[in-house]
C-alpha cells in the first residue's frame, strides 16, 4: 500500500484547500478513499433521523501534478483511509503560498499522512514544514459500507439564492424553531418556513430558476408546475451545511427535493 | 519616583503591560537608578518576564531616593489604564507615573487631547524583588532574528499548543511540537518546521542540542517583538538550563527567560542554572527585606530530606535554600543529594563573578510570600521550575 502525490500549482492549492475547509467544518472524522484517478471524501452518518452524509469526489488530475498510488490488493486497486479532516486543514492553511505540497502515506509511530511543504524564504534553502496526520486504515471488509449514494427521484429541483441570504435567514429562523419545512415548486419558488407555538415566520423566495429537468426526476406529466414539494429539516445541520460552503460561495447551489429529504449540490 | 512618557512611548509601555498579562497575573514595578523596570512570573514559576525601560525612555524620569521603592499589583488594573492601544495613540498626549510608597499609591495621569485628564490611584503591595539571574554570554548558543520569522514559525503551531522542542545542528533549526502523553501521540498530528541557518541574522551555535519549552509563554513576547520591529535574540544551552530570549535597542531592554525540560523522559527539578550577575545592591535587599529569601535551585540535586539552609545564612551570598525542592521530589523520580550542600558553603567564592564551574549554581529571586506551592500541577513534574514558593515564612524547609 503506497501513496504519493504532489501539488505543484498555488491555485490547485488553494481549490484543494477549499475543499478539505469545506469539509472539515461538516463533520470530525470522515474517510479518504484513494483511487488511481480519483480521492473521494466521504461521510456516512445515518440518514434516517436528520443526520448528515456526504459524498465529494474529486479528479486527481484537477489538483495534483504527479499522482501514484497502490492499493491493498491488485485486485482492490484502493485504498480507505479514517481522518480527522480538521486536521488536514490546519496542515493545509499554512502552506498556502508553498513552493510545492508533497503527500505521501507513511507509518512513523502510527500510519500517518504526511505533508510536506517547501515555503519561500529569505535565503536559498526554502523552509520546510511537515505536517504528520495520523490515519486509520480501514480493512477491506469495510469497504462496502461506504458505497456511492444514489440519487434518488426527485421531485423538485431548483437553484437556491444567495447562500448568504439564506444563511441569514436561517440563522434567525434557528432561534426559534428546531426545525424548517423547505417547500420549493418548479416554478422557481421557495419558501422557508417554521412554525411554533407561538409565531409562524415564512421567508418567500421567486424567480429562482429551476435546473433542466433532464436529470432523473419523476416527470409525472399531471405535476403542476405550482405544486409545492416539501421537506422537513433540522435547522441546525442546514445550517451548518451553509456556512461550510466554501468552494464556490457566490455560486449558486441545486436543492433536490424528495421528502423526506434533501438534497444539496454544490456546481 | 516620577516619571514622563509622551507620545508613541505610552503605546509602548501599554504593550509591555499587555505582553506581560499574557504571562503573569501580578506586575512587579521597581525603578531602579537605570530605568524602570517592570516584571512578571507565570504561577508556576518557569517563565519570567522583564521590561527595562531606560531614562532616556521617558521625557523626564526622577528615580527613587531610596533603593526600595517596589511594588507588586495585578496586572489586571494597570492593563485597565491603558484601555484600547488603538485609541491610546490618537487621544493620549503624555501620561505621568508617580510611585508614592507612603501612601501606597501609584498614580497614572493620562494627559489626553482636549484638555481632558485621566488619573488612575491604584494600590498596590509592598513586594521584595523580583529578579531573575541570568547570564546571556554564557549560554553556548545564540540565535538572533528578524520578529517576522519568528512570529511565522509559530503560525504553524497551533495556538494551543504548549510545548515546544526545538533542535539546533550547524545549518538549521528544527522546531517540532512536543507531545508528553504517550496515549496523545498516536492521535495527534505531529508538526515539524525546519529553517536554515541563513535565516537568522546571527547564528551562533556551540552545541548541538535539543531542548523543549513551552511555547505559550512566548507569544506575548513575539507580539511586542513583531510591533516593536526590533530583532529577538535566542539564547539558550543544553536542556534543562534555562533559554533566554531578548529584544534590545537604547532605550529599551526586554528579557523572557524561560524554563526548559531537562532532560527526555526524566523530568528533574529545577534544573535551571542561571549565573549570578554581580549585583552588589541585591545582598543588601536581601537583608532588608522582610519577607525574603531566594530561593536556589542547584542543577539536579535537591534533596528532599536534606536540611534546608536557613535562608539568610551568608550574610553576603545569597543564601541558597532547596525551595520546594521537597515537593518536586515525590513527584520526580530522582534526586541527587549531597552536592549541593557543598556547593551552598562554596558559593561565597563562587559569586565574586569568576564565572561559574561546572556545577551549576541557579539561583532565581522569588517572591516568597506565603503561597502554597504550586508545584503539583502536571506541567510542573516535566518543567523545570525557576523557583518556588515557600510555605513558611520563616524559611524553615517545606515538607
Amino acid at each position: 500500500m503506497r501513496f504519493r502525490a504532489k501539488i505543484l500549482d498555488v491555485g490547485c492549492l488553494n481549490s484543494f484547500t477549499r475543499v478539505v475547509n469545506t469539509i472539515s467544518k461538516l463533520t470530525k472524522t470522515c474517510t479518504l478513499r484513494l483511487t488511481a484517478d480519483n480521492l473521494y471524501f466521504m461521510l456516512s452518518d445515518k440518514v434516517a433521523n436528520g443526520g448528515v452524509s456526504m459524498w465529494c469526489e474529486l479528479d486527481q488530475g484537477n489538483f495534483f501534478d504527479e499522482f501514484q498510488m497502490e492499493g491493498v490488493a491488485s485486485d482492490a486497486n484502493e485504498i480507505y483511509l479514517e481522518l480527522v479532516p480538521e486536521n488536514l486543514s490546519r496542515a493545509l492553511r499554512t502552506a498556502q503560498n508553498a513552493k510545492s505540497l508533497k503527500a505521501k502515506l507513511t507509518k512513523k509511530h502510527c500510519p500517518c499522512l504526511t505533508l510536506a511543504a517547501e515555503l519561500p524564504s529569505l535565503s536559498s534553502v526554502s523552509r520546510v514544514v511537515t505536517h504528520d496526520i495520523p490515519v486509520d486504515v480501514i480493512p477491506r471488509k469495510l469497504w462496502h459500507d461506504f458505497r456511492e449514494p444514489t440519487v434518488p427521484d426527485f421531485d423538485v429541483s431548483i437553484y437556491l439564492p444567495p447562500l448568504k441570504t439564506m444563511k441569514n435567514v436561517i440563522d434567525r429562523m434557528k432561534n426559534l424553531s428546531n426545525f424548517l419545512v423547505l417547500e420549493a415548486n418548479r416554478s422557481g419558488q421557495m419558501n422557508l418556513k417554521i412554525e411554533t407555538d407561538l409565531v409562524s415566520v415564512s421567508t418567500h423566495f421567486r424567480d429562482l430558476g429551476n435546473p433542466p429537468c433532464g436529470d432523473g426526476g419523476s416527470q409525472g406529466a399531471s405535476q403542476d408546475l405550482e405544486t409545492m414539494a416539501q421537506a422537513r429539516v433540522d435547522i441546525k445541520k442546514l445550517q451548518q451545511f451553509l456556512s461550510s460552503q466554501q468552494v464556490n460561495p457566490s455560486k449558486a447551489m441545486c436543492s433536490k427535493l424528495i421528502y423526506p429529504s434533501i438534497h444539496l449540490l454544490p456546481i | 519616583m516620577d516619571c514622563i512618557l509622551i507620545g508613541s512611548n505610552v503605546k509602548v509601555l501599554a504593550k509591555a503591560v499587555q505582553s506581560l498579562s499574557r504571562l503573569g497575573e501580578e506586575l512587579y514595578l521597581e525603578p531602579q537608578e537605570n530605568g524602570l523596570a517592570l516584571r512578571t512570573v507565570n504561577s508556576s514559576r518557569s517563565a519570567y518576564a522583564c521590561f527595562l525601560f531606560s531614562p532616556l525612555f521617558f521625557q523626564k524620569y526622577t528615580p527613587p531616593k531610596s533603593s526600595t521603592q517596589r511594588c507588586k499589583m495585578v496586572i489586571k488594573s494597570v492593563q485597565a489604564v491603558f484601555k484600547s492601544l488603538s485609541s491610546l495613540e490618537k487621544t493620549v498626549e503624555k501620561c505621568r507615573i508617580e510611585l508614592d510608597i507612603e501612601k501606597s499609591r501609584l498614580t497614572f495621569t493620562l494627559h489626553c487631547k482636549h484638555g481632558l485628564l485621566k488619573t488612575h490611584n491604584l494600590s498596590f503591595q509592598d513586594s521584595e524583588s523580583l529578579q531573575a539571574v541570568f547570564d546571556k554570554e554564557g549560554c553556548a548558543n545564540t540565535l538572533t532574528a528578524q520578529p517576522k520569522l519568528l512570529v511565522d514559525t509559530v503560525l504553524h503551531f497551533p495556538p494551543s499548543l504548549e510545548e515546544v522542542r526545538v533542535s539546533v545542528n550547524d545549518e538549521r533549526v528544527l522546531f517540532r511540537n512536543h507531545v508528553e502523553d504517550e496515549a496523545e501521540q498516536s492521535k495527534a498530528m505531529m508538526t515539524e518546521f525546519c529553517l536554515s541557518a541563513e535565516e537568522f541574522d546571527r547564528f551562533v551555535v556551540n552545541m548541538h542540542t535539543c531542548i523543549t519549552f513551552c511555547l505559550k509563554e512566548l507569544r506575548g513576547l513575539l507580539v511586542f517583538a513583531e510591533s516593536s520591529g526590533l530583532p529577538v535574540s535566542l539564547y539558550f544551552d543544553e536542556p534543562g538550563r534555562p533559554m533566554v530570549l531578548s529584544l534590545t535597542d537604547s532605550v529599551l531592554e526586554v528579557n523572557f527567560v524561560l524554563a526548559t525540560l531537562s532532560e527526555e523522559g526524566q523530568p528533574r527539578n529545577h534544573n535551571s542554572n542561571m549565573r549570578r550577575v554581580s549585583e552588589p545592591p541585591i545582598t543588601d535587599d536581601f537583608m532588608n527585606d522582610d519577607v525574603d529569601y531566594i530561593i536556589a535551585m542547584e542543577a539536579g540535586e535537591l534533596a528532599g530530606d536534606s536540611d534546608w539552609p536557613e535562608p539568610p545564612r551568608h550574610a553576603l551570598t545569597p543564601p541558597r535554600l532547596h525551595g520546594a525542592a521537597g515537593d518536586q521530589q515525590e513527584s520526580s523520580g530522582e534526586c541527587e543529594d549531597e552536592d549541593g550542600q557543598q556547593g551552598a558553603v562554596e558559593t561565597p567564592v563562587e559569586e565574586s563573578g569568576r564565572p561559574p564551574n561546572k556545577k551549576f549554581r541557579s539561583l532565581f529571586f522569588g517572591s516568597v510570600l506565603p503561597t502554597p506551592s504550586q508545584m503539583s500541577n502536571r506541567t510542573l513534574q516535566s518543567q523545570e521550575v525557576l523557583a518556588s514558593d515557600s510555605e513558611d515564612e520563616d524559611g524553615s524547609p517545606s515538607p
